[in-house]
C-alpha cells in the first residue's frame, strides 16, 4: 500500500513536470520556427529599416541592455539594503507598514508605473524620454519584487545561525556577509532573475518612459526602444512585422538565458568562496 | 569578492552615464513628435530620411495614441503631435493640422467565409447583435464573432460615425487595440468580422493571411479608391502644431508633405496624398 | 539596537554603520514608493472627490463616453482569471519544484531550473503573441470566439508557473537537511518525506510564492489583453470573452482624458487594494507573511 502511494506520487510529479516542459517546448518551438529564419549576424548588427520589418535590431539591443544596467544599478543596492534593514534591523512597528506598502506596490499594474515614471522622471525631473527614465522606472517596478524575495530568503535563515555567529563574536555585518547572505543567495538569485525577467519583458511601462526611438543611443539621455517594445510594435502595429517580431523574441530569450547563466555562476562562485573560506 | 567587483563595474557604468548625460542635455537641434501609434512607424521612417538630408538634426518619435498627440502638441510637450483622425472643432481653435497621408478603413472577413458583400444596414445589424449568424446574410450556418475596437481609438470613432452607431449599442465578442491584433483575430476565426486599415489588410492578403476585404456601398476597398477619394470610410493622417509652424518644425512638415516621401508612405501601407 | 529583531546587541562600529546605511537606503525606497502611491491618489482624486466611488459599483456598465464607470464585470473577470490561473499553476509548479528537488535524476536538475528561469523571463508579449496565433484559434474551433476567459486563464497559468516553481524550489531548498536525513533514517518513504517533512516545513515559502504568483497574475497586462477578448461583461462561462482591469487601463489610458483618465487611475488603485487585501489576508492566516 505504502509502495503504491509512493509510485503514484512519483508518477504525478513526473507527469506534471513533463506537462510543464511540454507546454514550454511548444511555445519555444513556435518562436524558434518562426524566428530562426531572421536570425543571422546582420540581424544583430544592423539598424532596423522600414519600421523594423527589415534590417536588424542592434540599436534596440544596446538600448535594452543600457536600460537594464541602469535599472539593476539602482534596484540591486537599494533593494538589498532595504531587505537587510527589514529583516535584520527594523523595529516591527516600522517594518510592518513598509512591508504593507511593498505588497501594495507589487500589485500596481506596470502601466501605472509607466505613467508614474513619465510624470516623475520624464517631466518633473526633466529627463525626457530617455534610457535614464526607462531604467529608473524599471528600478521602481523591480524594487518591491526584489525586496520581498530577498527578505524572504534572509528571514528563512534560521535564527540559530545568527545567535551562533554572535556567540563566536562576529559583528552583525560580518555575520551578514559571511553567513546570512550566502545562505540566502539562492533566494536572492531567484528574486534577481524574476526581476530581470520582468524588466526585460516590460512593455507598457517603457513605452511611456524610454520611448519608441529606434536609433542607436549616443548617451543615456537619449530615447531608446527596448526589445519588448519592439516586439509589441512589430506584432501589433506593423503589418508584415511578425517574422522580425519572432526573431527579436528569439534574441530576447537567448539574452535571458545568457544573463541567467551568468547570474547562476556568480552565485555559485560566491557561495563557494564563502563556504570554503 | 565577486559581488564587490560587480558593484564596482556598476558604479563605473553610472559615472560614465552621468558624464555622457551632461554632454547630451545641452543639445538643441531636436524635434519631438508624439501621438498616434498608427502614424508612429511612418513618422519614424520620414524622420530618418529627414535626418540624413539634414545632418545634425534629430527627430525623436514617441507613440501613445492620437489623444496624446493632441494633448502634447497643445501643452508644448511635443513640437509636433500626430493624430490619425480629423480634428475636432475645439481642437481646431488651437492646433493646425497638416495632412501627410490618407488611410481607408475596410471591413474584413475570414477568407473561407463565402459572404462577399454586406450592405451598410446588414453591417449595422451585425454590430448591434440583431444578426447573430452568417446564415441570415446568405452565408454558412456559423456564429458571427464581432470584432470591435477599444474605446478612444480613432478607427472606432470613424466607424461609429459612418454607421451612425453608439458604442454602448455594439454587441462585440472581441475588443481589440491595434490593427494587427484585429487581423490576427479574424485570420484565426472563420466566423469573425472586423474593420481595419485597408493598406494593412491588402498587404496581409497578398502575403497569404486568410482574410478578405469587403467592398463598401459598391466601392471596392482598395488603396487606389481611397486615394481618389471614392471610398466612403477614410481618414487623414495628420501632423499637428500649435499655431503656424516655424523653423525646423516647418521644414519637417513640408518635407513630410512632399512627394519625396511617397515611397515611405506606400511602404507603410498608407495612401499618399493626391497632389 | 536593543529592539532589533533577533535581539543580538553588538558594539561593532561596522554594525552601527551598516544599520544606518541600510536604514537610510530603506527610507529612500520608502519615499520613492510613497511617491508612486501619492501619484495614484492624486490622479484619481478627480473622480474620488466628486463622490465617484459609488459610480464604480453601479450603473449599466463601463461606458466612459457616457460617464458610466461600473467596474464589477471587470473586477469579476480579473478575480476569476487569477484564481483559475492559480488553480492550474500551483499544483503544476509545486510538482515541478518537487521533481527538481527530490525526483529528478541529477543531470536534469539544472536544465530544469534553467527552463523555469527562462520561462520567467519570456516577455508577456511573446506569450500573448503565441496565445493569439496558436491558442485562441484552437479554442475558436471548439467554441467561438476563442478569445475568452479560458485563453486568459491558460496563458496566465503558463506565465505564473515559473514564479511558483522557482519560489517553491527555493523554499524546499531551505528545508534543513537534518530533518530530511532524520526522516530518511526513520525509514520514511520518499512520499512520506516529501509530504510529511519537506512540504510542511517549506509551507510558508511556497505560500509566499503563490502570493507572488497571484500578484503577477493580477497585474499582468499585455498577454491578457491579446487573448481575453476584452469585452466588458461578467463572465458567464469559460468561453466568454472578458476584460480584466489591467487590460482596461492599457487599452484606454492613452486615449483617456479628464474624468475617464481619473477613473482609470482609480481602477489602478482598486487593483492595488486587492493585492493589499490579499497580503493582509495571508498575513492573518499565516502569521508572518514572507517567512
Amino acid at each position: 500500500m505504502r509502495k503504491h502511494g509512493d509510485a503514484l506520487l512519483t508518477a504525478a510529479v513526473w507527469l506534471a513536470t513533463a506537462l510543464v516542459v511540454g507546454a514550454f517546448l511548444w511555445l519555444l518551438g513556435d518562436v524558434v520556427i518562426h524566428g530562426i529564419g531572421k536570425l543571422d549576424a546582420a540581424f544583430l548588427l544592423d539598424a532596423p529599416q522600414n519600421a523594423g520589418r527589415d534590417g536588424g535590431i542592434a540599436p534596440i539591443l544596446v538600448s535594452t541592455l543600457l536600460i537594464l544596467v541602469v535599472a539593476l544599478a539602482v534596484a540591486v543596492p537599494l533593494g538589498l539594503a532595504t531587505a537587510v534593514y527589514l529583516s535584520e534591523y527594523a523595529a516591527a512597528q516600522l517594518a510592518k507598514p513598509l512591508r504593507v506598502c511593498l505588497n501594495m506596490l507589487a500589485g500596481v499594474p506596470s502601466i501605472v508605473f509607466g505613467l508614474f515614471g513619465n510624470a516623475l522622471f520624464c517631466v518633473a525631473l526633466g529627463m525626457g524620454f530617455s534610457i535614464w527614465s526607462g531604467g529608473l522606472t524599471l528600478a521602481c517596478m523591480m524594487l518591491p519584487l526584489f525586496i520581498v524575495t530577498t527578505e524572504s530568503g534572509l528571514s528563512a535563515v534560521s535564527s540559530e545561525w545568527r545567535r551562533g555567529a554572535a556567540a563566536l563574536g562576529l559583528s552583525r555585518a560580518a555575520a551578514l556577509w559571511h553567513i546570512l547572505l550566502p545562505a540566502a543567495a539562492p533566494a536572492i538569485t531567484a528574486g534577481l532573475m524574476l526581476s530581470i525577467g520582468r524588466a526585460l519583458a516590460e512593455t507598457a511601462a517603457l513605452i511611456f518612459t524610454s520611448g519608441y526611438v529606434d536609433r542607436m543611443p549616443e548617451s543615456l539621455s537619449d530615447s531608446g526602444r527596448a526589445l519588448s517594445v519592439h516586439i509589441y510594435d512589430l506584432s501589433m502595429n506593423v503589418s508584415g512585422g511578425d517574422a522580425a517580431a519572432y526573431g527579436s523574441a528569439l534574441v530576447l530569450i537567448v539574452l535571458i538565458l545568457a544573463i541567467n547563466s551568468v547570474a547562476v555562476n556568480l552565485t555559485e562562485r560566491f557561495l563557494q568562496a564563502r563556504t570554503t573560506a | 569578492m565577486q559581488m564587490i567587483s560587480m558593484e564596482k563595474k556598476w558604479c563605473a557604468a553610472v559615472c560614465v552615464g552621468l558624464s555622457l548625460c551632461a554632454s547630451a542635455w545641452a543639445g538643441g537641434n531636436k524635434l519631438v513628435l508624439t501621438g498616434s501609434s498608427t502614424i508612429a512607424p511612418l513618422a519614424l521612417e520620414i524622420g530618418k530620411r529627414f535626418e540624413q538630408q539634414n545632418p545634425g538634426v534629430r527627430v525623436d518619435v514617441q507613440t501613445g495614441g492620437s489623444t496624446r498627440g493632441v494633448n502634447d502638441a497643445r501643452t508644448g510637450l511635443a513640437d509636433i503631435g500626430m493624430a490619425s483622425r480629423a480634428m475636432k472643432s475645439d481642437e481646431a481653435q488651437v492646433l493646425v493640422a497638416h495632412r501627410i497621408a490618407m488611410d481607408g478603413i475596410g471591413i474584413i472577413l475570414h477568407q473561407k467565409n463565402p459572404v462577399k458583400n454586406l450592405s451598410d444596414e446588414q453591417i449595422k445589424q451585425i454590430y448591434t447583435g440583431q444578426i447573430g449568424n452568417w446564415r441570415e446574410v446568405g452565408g454558412e450556418d456559423r456564429k458571427i464573432t464581432v470584432v470591435n475596437k477599444a474605446e478612444g481609438r480613432s478607427t472606432l470613432e470613424l466607424f461609429l460615425h459612418h454607421f451612425q452607431l453608439n458604442n454602448p449599442d455594439i454587441r462585440a465578442h472581441v475588443v481589440i487595440g491595434d490593427n494587427q491584433q484585429g487581423i490576427k483575430t479574424v485570420a484565426g476565426n472563420v466566423g469573425a468580422i472586423g474593420y481595419v486599415s485597408i493598406g494593412t489588410a491588402e498587404y496581409e492578403q497578398t502575403h497569404g493571411t486568410p482574410i478578405q476585404l469587403l467592398p463598401m456601398a459598391g466601392v471596392g476597398a482598395s488603396v487606389a479608391n481611397v486615394r481618389e477619394g471614392k471610398f466612403p470610410l477614410s481618414r487623414p493622417l495628420n501632423l499637428l502644431t500649435k499655431g503656424t509652424p516655424t523653423g525646423l518644425a516647418k521644414r519637417f512638415i513640408e518635407f513630410a508633405q512632399s512627394a519625396a516621401v511617397d515611397d515611405l508612405v506606400t511602404a507603410q501601407y498608407f495612401v499618399p496624398l493626391a497632389r | 539596537m536593543i529592539w532589533s529583531r533577533h535581539n543580538i546587541s553588538s558594539p561593532s562600529r561596522a554594525d552601527v554603520l551598516l544599520a544606518r546605511l541600510s536604514g537610510s537606503l530603506a527610507f529612500a525606497v520608502a519615499v520613492l514608493l510613497a511617491l508612486v502611491l501619492l501619484m495614484l491618489f492624486k490622479e484619481s482624486w478627480a473622480v474620488l472627490a466628486s463622490g465617484g466611488w459609488a459610480r464604480f459599483f453601479a450603473g449599466e456598465g463601463w461606458f466612459p463616453s457616457s460617464g458610466q464607470y461600473n467596474l464589477w464585470p471587470m473586477l469579476w473577470a480579473t478575480l476569476v482569471a487569477t484564481l483559475g490561473a492559480l488553480l492550474l499553476a500551483l499544483p503544476l509548479g509545486l510538482a515541478s519544484a518537487l521533481f527538481g528537488r527530490f525526483y529528478a535524476p541529477r543531470w536534469l536538475v539544472l536544465p530544469l531550473r534553467r527552463v523555469m528561469m527562462l520561462l520567467a523571463g519570456i516577455p508577456s508579449v511573446v506569450y500573448g503573441l503565441w496565445g493569439l496565433t496558436v491558442l485562441v484559434p484552437l479554442i475558436a474551433q471548439w467554441e467561438p470566439p476563442g478569445a475568452s476567459l479560458l485563453a486568459a486563464i491558460l496563458i496566465l497559468a503558463l506565465m505564473v508557473l515559473p514564479t511558483v516553481a522557482l519560489t517553491s524550489e527555493a523554499a524546499l531548498a531551505a528545508v534543513s537537511s537534518a530533518s530530511l536525513q532524520g526522516a530518511a533514517a526513520l525509514g520514511l518513504s520518499r512520499k512520506g518525506i516529501v509530504l510529511g517533512v519537506a512540504l510542511p516545513e517549506a509551507r510558508a515559502g511556497i505560500f509566499s510564492g503563490a502570493l507572488l504568483a497571484a500578484m503577477r497574475a493580477l497585474g499582468e497586462t499585455m498577454a491578457v489583453l491579446m487573448v481575453a477578448g476584452n469585452v466588458v461583461q461578467t463572465p458567464g462561462s469559460l468561453f466568454d470573452p472578458v476584460r480584466v482591469l489591467t487590460a482596461n487601463i492599457a487599452l484606454e489610458m492613452s486615449y483617456a482624458a479628464g474624468e475617464h483618465r481619473a477613473a482609470l487611475f482609480a481602477s489602478g488603485l482598486l487593483l492595488m487594494l486587492m493585492v493589499a487585501a490579499l497580503a493582509w489576508l495571508a498575513g492573518k492566516r499565516g502569521g508572518r507573511l514572507y517567512a
